[in-house]
């Protein structure tokens, strides 16, 4: 299993034009400054932007092979979560948890059991029944997390999950997205801006600046040797 | 809600008063009305057959009419938020046009399209279907009053839905009927009981449409707005009853489907 893509996005003025393959059970982080184009590649693997050229191929079978052929983001069967999270607010935490199950023809119950059964796996069962308005930064974060995760998709995208949280909160919430995404199978890829928490949970290191790769590898050979605006964020994070 | 410019005690001062006024402005008609009636003469008006008739009229044609909206207006106020097409700036126009014509040029226009020499008329007649002067024809002007009301309302508010939202949804594998009905309708709630309840009421009152297309008939088209006309000319009295009688029908639905709708699940 594994996850290859070689591609060219447009989305107005901008270009993305990257190619990269990762393993299975790799977790990658995607790091870049702002508008380097996380966002938009992190939309193009979940199918919401389409591809100029180019496929995304996840475990042998073609997502996306421009111009003919592109699965809709309901056919992909992946794991996302937004940045700022978007959870369903007029659901209950464990309705949002269960509503990928509920959307693959799962029995109510049935679903509700499984997610409660998530939540308590994040430390959040007595919080099934609260809506995503009575949640903290934290707790909406491990929601979403388990709403992503509760369908086991081969490909888990995270764009930004730490934002949401202050300065402590993100200390703890990190080292336990590192527990839980090492015990995740499949492809995971973190997009983030802060690369502490690339080095707390990736071993792959994906560096993305103005539409393209400028550095890819283990997380440990591209800091060894970093591109300039790497060494500035690693200076920046002392 | 606090203002964060200037001295804040004295601008809610001055939003106390003009909006008190504006109040005040709404009130006044309603308590001059209300003062020139006693219990008793509202309640022998309720009674009376002539106004129930058209009472039970008036909610019929208003309440087909709602349906309508809903069945056809929501699918438009879709289309117009969320499909970008060659000329939707002209639709919009065209869907709003019903707001500001006069109700009357607004009937005038229903018989040249569906009136029996109208551009439909022949064409309907030959299948069976009388529209000019009948019930269906007061349903038929009313529902193209009042729909622009809930079009654009709902058109606001799915303009407003946050696609990310959306989009979650559907990479969790929703098809999109589970999308719209788990994750839109519940976000533009608030919207759509405003929509409908603003649609309806614009209905309810619905008069120059009607009596032009559909006329002037008890039991037959004489909604309560034309009940209230029709009363005016004989007797004034009895109209300011029969305004008050459909006043307080019309505030009770109201504040029940505002309730009804927009409370929070």
């Amino acid at each position: 299993m594994s996850l290859v893509v070689d591609v060219r996005v447009q989305r107005g003025a901008f270009v993305l034009e990257l190619a990269f393959a990762l393993p299975d059970g790799c977790t990658a982080a995607l790091v870049g400054p702002n508008g380097s184009g996380k966002s938009t590649l992190v939309d193009l693997l979940a199918g919401l932007v389409p591809a100029m050229r180019g496929s995304v191929v996840l475990d042998g079978r073609v997502l996306e092979r421009a111009p003919a052929l592109r699965v809709a983001p309901q056919g992909r069967g992946l794991g996302v979560v937004f940045q700022g999270l978007a959870l369903f607010p007029s659901l209950t935490a464990l309705d949002n948890v269960a509503y990928g199950l509920r959307a693959r023809g799962m029995k109510r119950a049935e679903a509700r059991a499984e997610a409660r059964a998530w939540l308590a796996r994040f430390e959040i069962e007595a919080l099934a029944e609260r809506r995503p308005g009575e949640l903290s930064g934290g707790q909406a974060q491990r929601v979403a997390l388990a709403r992503a995760m509760i369908v086991r998709p081969p490909l888990l995208l995270l764009d930004e999950p730490l934002s949401a949280l202050d300065v402590e909160a993100r200390a703890s919430a990190r080292m336990m997205l590192r527990e839980w995404l090492a015990a995740a199978p499949g492809v995971k890829l973190v997009v983030t801006h802060e690369l502490e928490d690339a080095r707390a949970v990736a071993d792959y290191l994906l560096v993305l600046e103005g539409g393209r790769l400028i550095a890819q590898g283990p997380i440990d050979a591209v800091l060894a040797d970093p591109p300039p605006f790497l060494a500035a964020m690693l200076r920046r994070a002392g | 809600m606090s203002l964060r410019t200037g001295r804040p005690g004295q601008a809610h001062a001055v939003l106390g008063v003009l909006g008190g006024a504006a109040l005040v402005f709404f009130a006044l008609p309603l308590v001059a009305l209300i003062g020139r009636v006693t219990p008793a003469e509202l309640w022998a008006q309720l009674g009376a057959p002539a106004v129930q008739r058209a009472l039970w009229l008036s909610l019929e044609v208003s309440l087909i009419s709602l349906g309508l909206c809903v069945v056809f207006g929501f699918p438009l106020a879709f289309v117009l938020a969320r499909v970008a097409f060659p000329g939707r700036a002209l639709a919009r126009g065209l869907v709003s046009l019903p707001m500001v014509l006069p109700p009357v040029v607004g009937g005038i226009a229903l018989l040249a399209a569906f009136g029996r020499r109208g551009l439909l008329g022949g064409m309907l007649e030959r299948i069976g279907v009388v529209l000019p002067f009948t019930t269906a024809g007061a349903v038929l002007a009313v529902t193209f009053v009042a729909m622009p009301f809930l079009v654009t309302t709902l058109e606001g508010a799915l303009a407003t839905v946050d696609p990310r939202l959306e989009q979650a949804a559907a990479t969790l594998g929703a098809s999109r009927w589970r999308v719209l009905w788990t994750v839109t309708l519940p976000a533009i709630r608030p919207s759509m009981a405003a929509g409908l309840a603003l649609c309806w009421a614009r209905g309810l009152g619905e008069f120059g449409a009607t009596i032009t297309f559909a006329g002037n008939f008890e039991g037959r088209t004489q909604t309560m707005p034309l009940a209230v006309y029709d009363a005016l000319q004989a007797d004034p009295e009895a109209a300011i009853t029969l305004g008050l009688v459909l006043l307080a029908v019309s505030l009770t639905l109201l504040m029940a489907l505002r309730g009804h709708i927009g409370r929070r699940r």
